[in-house]
């Protein structure tokens, strides 16, 4: 055996072994969402069987929660606060990178603070802010808080990609006569895409995993998100584990579909820059 | 078509002067190339006049309008950038109307141009592909199409061939060349390929440091460069220099010496610097022949023959430190270690005084 094949060996086996390490808890979430309460207590390692295999964590969770509307909620706010952190990512990032105005590096600057300092450290001032505002128990609090959350890394992200983007281009464009917010739009922005999908998975997965600000902001059954909604479950004296897990098994699906879908894309911004 | 003037232009970032006083008038329909080393100012100038630089001082003018402060789409020029500049998600046909959209043109006109350039330039079977599909010549002559689609007054050049192999440069140049008899339009082309330089212009402006060094027809830079920078940079090899000075003066002939250079005398009527005053003298290394006429003679041992086929280059090693170089013929060419003398007619002889400016002989 030479060498490098060692070594590739010894790569995957640390990359298999890391793989297991994250996958297997998924695993037994999954697995144990389609078991009875009895089993799941009994032989909690152990996949269903046909004596063991039941729907009732999901028949609950479907039928007789406010489930779905939990969902709904948790993909409004996950894609409004994408939708805005993309738009107005870009548009900072490309207004940052391309244009030099008073105070631009101040801006920026300043933007690289939000990249370093965690946004809940100013919870208190935002429950206070939201209330005052009357956005309390409002959709539209979590939306604005994530875009503000979101947005600094967005901008340094994209910053770094339009930099990569030949300045000739602009000066072509320029020289056609195309006004400023075009080229923004139809020019720079169609080169963008894989670094527009980093970045929305990058703010996608955060904002739907998030527990600590529904759990500030809303207080209501209509305004919870599904990371909240499945806290019902977990009682003081009883948990009814069946719903927990078939309502997380649930959570775990929309996050999967939406990196399907910009991985493609999500794997070659990860490594443009890298290969010339 | 127009022409461009440009007037007492200067160019600085903070203190650094890039550009310093340019003048510059080109006529309408002339093929203007813009040379020198890179650093020089020369690409500068060109985003100057396409608007993509601002002016710190002086002004430019298109036609009878002053453009100083107009948009680079205002100003009916259309630029061709190095790196081609195409828009990698559009196709070429789409690369070409994009502008075309913004100035509001109407499609059948929008179709007629484009049709128009694709054939020119051998476009049609390309236009519905992607610029990742297509090889760096092609890339360069849709980037020349989407020039011409705009029908602009001034067209300008970015060195255009740089990325571009040495085949497809030569047949991308004859193109360009073509072009500019066929649409009779004025151009400014920036490179610092000589050979292109040459080739292509009505007029060559050399620059150096931020100013003009010399302006003028290839040729007339060639034979008669008006100092030191211009003699170096036109022509390939460059041209042999070495330092000698005045021994005497006499009516109408100065007597020169240097390294490993024996007195001699020349006739120059004109002759301004005094005696003992060093000057520079350059020969061309194709004008260096074994027993010219003339009283100009050097002699030195070839230390190196490069062949190069039809020609060689002998490398001569007329004192210590100062090398000649030396074009003959390919097969003529002397061996390595032989001896030689070579001498050179005396209206080959080019003198430069200690500013480098050139010295008239007269």
């Amino acid at each position: 055996m030479t060498r490098s094949r060692i070594t590739r060996l010894g790569v995957h086996a640390v990359l298999f072994a890391y793989v297991l390490l994250a996958i297997l808890p998924i695993l037994l979430v999954v697995m144990n969402s389609f078991k009875s309460h009895d089993a799941i207590f009994g032989a909690p390692l152990a996949l269903p069987n046909a004596d063991t295999f039941s729907l009732i964590g999901y028949q609950k969770v479907l039928a007789k929660s406010h489930a779905v509307t939990y969902f709904l909620n948790s993909m409004i706010v996950t894609l409004g606060s994408m939708f805005l952190v993309l738009l107005f990512g870009a548009m900072a990032a490309w207004a940052l990178t391309e244009y030099k105005f008073r105070g631009s590096t101040l801006l920026a600057l300043f933007l690289s603070i939000g990249i370093m300092v965690p946004i809940r450290l100013g919870s208190v001032a935002i429950v206070a802010m939201m209330r005052q505002s009357g956005l309390n128990d409002t959709l539209t609090a979590l939306v604005l808080v994530y875009v503000a959350q979101g947005l600094p890394m967005a901008i340094f992200i994209l910053s770094e990609f339009i930099e990569q983007i030949p300045k000739d281009l602009r000066d072509a464009a320029r020289c056609d006569g195309v006004p400023e917010t075009r080229i923004f739009f139809e020019v720079i922005a169609p080169l963008l895409r894989p670094a527009i999908a980093t970045v929305a998975v990058f703010t996608m997965v955060p904002v739907w995993n998030d527990l600590w600000f529904p759990l500030l902001l809303t207080s209501s059954d209509s305004t919870h998100t599904i990371t909240l909604g499945v806290q019902q479950f977990l009682g003081q004296y009883t948990t009814d584990w069946n719903s927990v897990l078939s309502a997380l098994s649930l959570a775990i699906l929309p996050v999967v579909v939406i990196y399907v879908i910009f991985s493609r894309q999500l794997i070659s911004g990860l490594t443009a820059g890298a290969v010339k | 078509m127009a022409t461009l003037r440009i007037d007492k232009l200067n160019k600085s970032y903070g203190d650094a002067a890039i550009l310093r006083d340019i003048d510059l008038s080109i006529s309408e329909g002339e093929f203007v190339v813009l040379v020198g080393p890179s650093g020089c100012g020369k690409s500068t100038l060109l985003r100057m006049i396409a608007g993509l630089d601002g002016v710190t001082s002086g002004d430019i003018f298109i036609g009878e309008r002053r453009v100083n402060n107009l948009e680079p789409s205002q100003r009916k020029i259309a630029m061709v950038f190095q790196s081609y500049a195409l828009y990698p998600h559009m196709n070429v046909k789409k690369n070409m109307t994009f502008g075309l959209k913004f100035a509001g043109l109407a499609q059948p006109e929008m179709d007629r141009r484009v049709a128009e350039a694709a054939r020119m330039l051998q476009l049609g079977p390309l236009l519905e592909r992607r610029p990742r599909d297509l090889s760096g010549g092609q890339r360069q002559r849709v980037a020349i199409g989407r020039a011409i689609v705009r029908e602009p007054d001034v067209f300008l050049f970015d060195e255009p061939l740089s990325n571009l192999d040495a085949a497809l440069r030569v047949s991308t140049r004859v193109e360009i060349a073509k072009l500019h008899r066929l649409l009779g339009a004025t151009m400014v082309y920036v490179t610092h390929d000589q050979i292109e330089a040459m080739t292509l212009a009505d007029r060559i402006v050399v620059m150096n440091h931020g100013r003009v060094a010399q302006s003028g027809k290839p040729l007339d830079l060639y034979y008669d460069p008006a100092n030191l920078f211009v003699a170096g940079f036109i022509g390939s090899p460059a041209m042999n220099f070495f330092k000698a000075k005045v021994d005497k003066k006499g009516a109408a002939t100065v007597t020169l010496s240097g390294d490993g250079l024996p007195p001699f005398d020349l006739a120059a009527a004109a002759f301004a610097p005094p005696p003992g005053a060093p000057v520079t003298i350059g020969v061309r290394p194709e004008h260096l022949i074994a027993d010219a006429p003339g009283q100009f003679r050097i002699g030195g041992a070839v230390e190196l023959v490069e062949r190069l086929g039809e020609t060689s280059y002998a490398h001569v090693r007329v004192a210590e430190g100062v090398t000649l170089i030396a074009e003959m013929r390919g097969r003529d060419a002397p061996k390595a270690g032989d001896s030689i003398i070579l001498g050179a007619p005396d209206r080959d002889l080019h003198l430069f005084d200690e500013r480098g400016e050139r010295i008239a002989i007269g």
